[in-house]
């Protein structure tokens, strides 16, 4: 089901929303917008869209990294894995 | 009514609430540890986020949170915001989903129990352990003395620091011996939703009173202009980073948080508060801190060693609603010790005890056991509240640094199956190792360290160059970076390049497997 893309986007797309919280290209700025300094208005809004994209990922990938990436080691593990391997491939088009 | 007997009026009556809940929740368990620590792992998404929450940020966010701001700015908001809303918020999917359907399959009760069991050690469970309480019992400790001084400060000192920190203490006992876990988290829901209501009521009021937001943050821009710009003062990029980094990381590894990620009731549970939490933060913290700031901007004056949000309040809104906050402040103090409390004293038992001086205890006789545990911890504490020794606090004060150590080798075992026993045992000790001495001898200089050698040291000290001697040892950062930074990337060092250079023998990497799940 999940597709090394899915896997290493997600990856990039939280490494994002953690890196750009702090609006670092306004730094040093005090212009106030509507009462507030912009770079609250800005942690406010990126706030608000680090919430949708992780409700987009529970709803779309949760369990990615998690449950579809059995690791393959011992003999009771490969066993699962194989089963996942396979669910990857069924699902393909 | 006076302002003070509102104010006990309150606490009080905030006290008997959540006895009647304890009692309730009381009636509710049966009489097993998992059930006493953990709920029987049956928390929803609102009991689950709120309890997590109000365990976490209570206190700091009436107090310690909006002094910040009105001593450096706001800024710390976006350091809140990305420790807590974002940062923690990935740990709670990558660490605690994980723990939880770990926990789930084999019956885990804390952190280090998973940890011991995966590894084949014994010797690794109880280091978790220990590290853990090391960090932990400095920071009830300090709980209790802040409840004390709270106490004494709001009676006027006609109870005195050492009753109110004895009656505060009592109450927890009694308090989490009857309820556990699950009575806890359901007085923390409350508290929660009682937090947010009161920090968007005293924002409201106190822009009411001043014209708004524009003319609050305009009387900022007149006195103190430099708040305004991102940036400056304390606030560096490299500080604000490490601060969210460290914290993030270490809370997910306090007992009483990561405990919690054995709670959920349902996956479903756990996705639903994985995207809720940067709304929480967002609408609990930017209020919360805008009014120290703002408090700045308006001139109002805080004594040495008082809290700006009380002041505030009495001059910007009514008397018994100043009253309500400071009374809700002190009872949350409350409510995260008692979560310690819980934890630690799970630690204690379940990986300390059980282990290694009664490994036969029944289900039954750990639950008593545990409730054991509580007094002894929380009467230990408080013993050592009276004293209020230096070392501990400043080993309190450190404590999210000392958790943090943890998270990374934590993490490595979660995701790594080659991780071995060698590796964690390095990882966990060596960071560990370096990180808490570090932080207990800060701020000496080389020439302070030379110094104090005999005979030769004030010698060897007057001859080196300024620069030289002035360079600090013990340093709490470098280049601007954290010293816990560093020690978390050599506990990382540690743990994979001697799980590498070792062979696993004798330990359960299935133990981790959640392929396959229901």
């Amino acid at each position: 089901m999940t597709s090394s893309i899915e896997r290493i986007g997600w990856g990039i797309a939280f490494l994002l929303l953690a890196a750009l919280g702090i609006p670092w290209f306004l730094w040093g700025s005090d212009r106030v917008v509507a009462g507030l300094p912009v770079w609250i208005w800005w942690h406010v809004g990126w706030m608000v869209l680090t919430a949708a994209v992780f409700w987009l990922f529970a709803r779309r990938s949760w369990g990615l990294w998690i449950e579809s990436d059995a690791a393959v080691g011992d003999a009771e593990a490969s066993a699962a894995g194989a089963t996942a391997a396979d669910d990857r491939r069924g699902d393909r088009p | 009514m006076s302002q003070v007997a509102l104010q006990l009026g309150i606490v009080v009556g905030y006290l008997l609430l959540a006895l009647g809940v304890g009692l309730l929740a009381y009636r509710l368990t049966d009489r097993t540890a998992e059930d006493f620590y953990l709920a029987s792992r049956t928390f929803g998404t609102v009991v689950l986020l709120f309890t997590t929450f109000a365990t976490l940020l209570s206190a700091f966010t009436f107090f310690g949170g909006p002094n910040l701001a009105y001593a450096s700015g706001p800024e710390w908001i976006l350091v809140m915001g990305v420790m807590d809303g974002i940062l923690f918020a990935i740990l709670w999917y990558v660490i605690g989903y994980k723990q939880w359907l770990i926990g789930k399959r084999r019956g885990y009760v804390t952190l280090p129990e998973m940890l011991g069991d995966r590894f084949g050690s014994s010797a690794l469970r109880g280091l978790v352990a220990v590290i853990s309480l090391f960090w932990l019992f400095p920071y009830v400790m300090l709980q209790q003395m802040g409840a004390g001084t709270a106490l004494a400060g709001l009676t006027g000192g006609s109870l005195p620091y050492w009753a109110g920190a004895a009656l505060v203490t009592a109450f927890m006992i009694v308090y989490v011996v009857l309820a556990g876990m699950r009575g806890i988290a359901w007085t923390d829901t409350i508290q929660g939703a009682f937090m947010l209501l009161a920090t968007w009521a005293a924002a409201l009021w106190v822009l009411d009173a001043v014209g708004g937001a524009g003319a609050a943050t305009a009387a900022v821009a007149e006195s103190n202009p430099e708040f305004l710009s991102l940036g400056g003062g304390v606030y560096s990029p490299a500080w604000m980073i490490s601060q969210a980094v460290s914290i993030a990381f270490g809370v997910a590894m306090f007992p009483q948080v990561n405990q919690r990620f054995f709670t959920a009731g349902s996956k479903k549970v756990f996705k639903r508060t994985f995207a809720l939490w940067p709304i929480l933060v967002v609408l609990l913290f930017v209020p919360a801190f805008l009014l120290g700031t703002w408090a700045a901007g308006l001139g109002v004056e805080v004594p040495a060693g008082e809290n700006v949000l009380p002041i505030l309040l009495n001059e910007y809104a009514p008397g018994w609603f100043a009253a309500l906050v400071i009374a809700g402040a002190m009872a949350a103090m409350m409510s995260s010790s008692d979560s310690m409390l819980l934890s630690g004293s799970s630690y204690f038992t379940r990986d300390l005890y059980r282990p290694f001086v009664s490994p036969d205890a029944s289900e039954r006789r750990e639950d008593l056991l545990g409730r054991i545990g509580v007094v002894a911890f929380a009467t230990a504490s408080f013993v050592a509240s009276l004293y209020r020794p230096g070392g501990l606090v400043q080993i309190g004060s450190t404590a999210f640094g000392g958790f943090a150590q943890l998270a990374l080798p934590v993490l490595v075992a979660l995701y790594w199956r080659r991780t071995t026993r060698a590796g964690m045992l390095a990882g966990v000790l060596g960071s560990q190792l370096v990180y808490a001495p570090w932080v207990l001898l800060s701020t000496r200089t080389l020439s302070e360290a030379l110094a104090a050698l005999p005979l030769v040291g004030e010698a060897l000290a007057g001859v080196l160059p300024t620069a030289v001697a002035e360079f600090s040892l013990f340093a709490g950062a470098y280049f601007g970076w954290g010293i816990s930074l560093y020690c978390m990337l050599l506990g990382l060092i540690l743990t994979v390049g001697v799980s590498a250079l070792t062979v696993a023998d004798g330990e359960r990497a299935v133990a981790f497997d959640v392929a396959g799940a229901d």
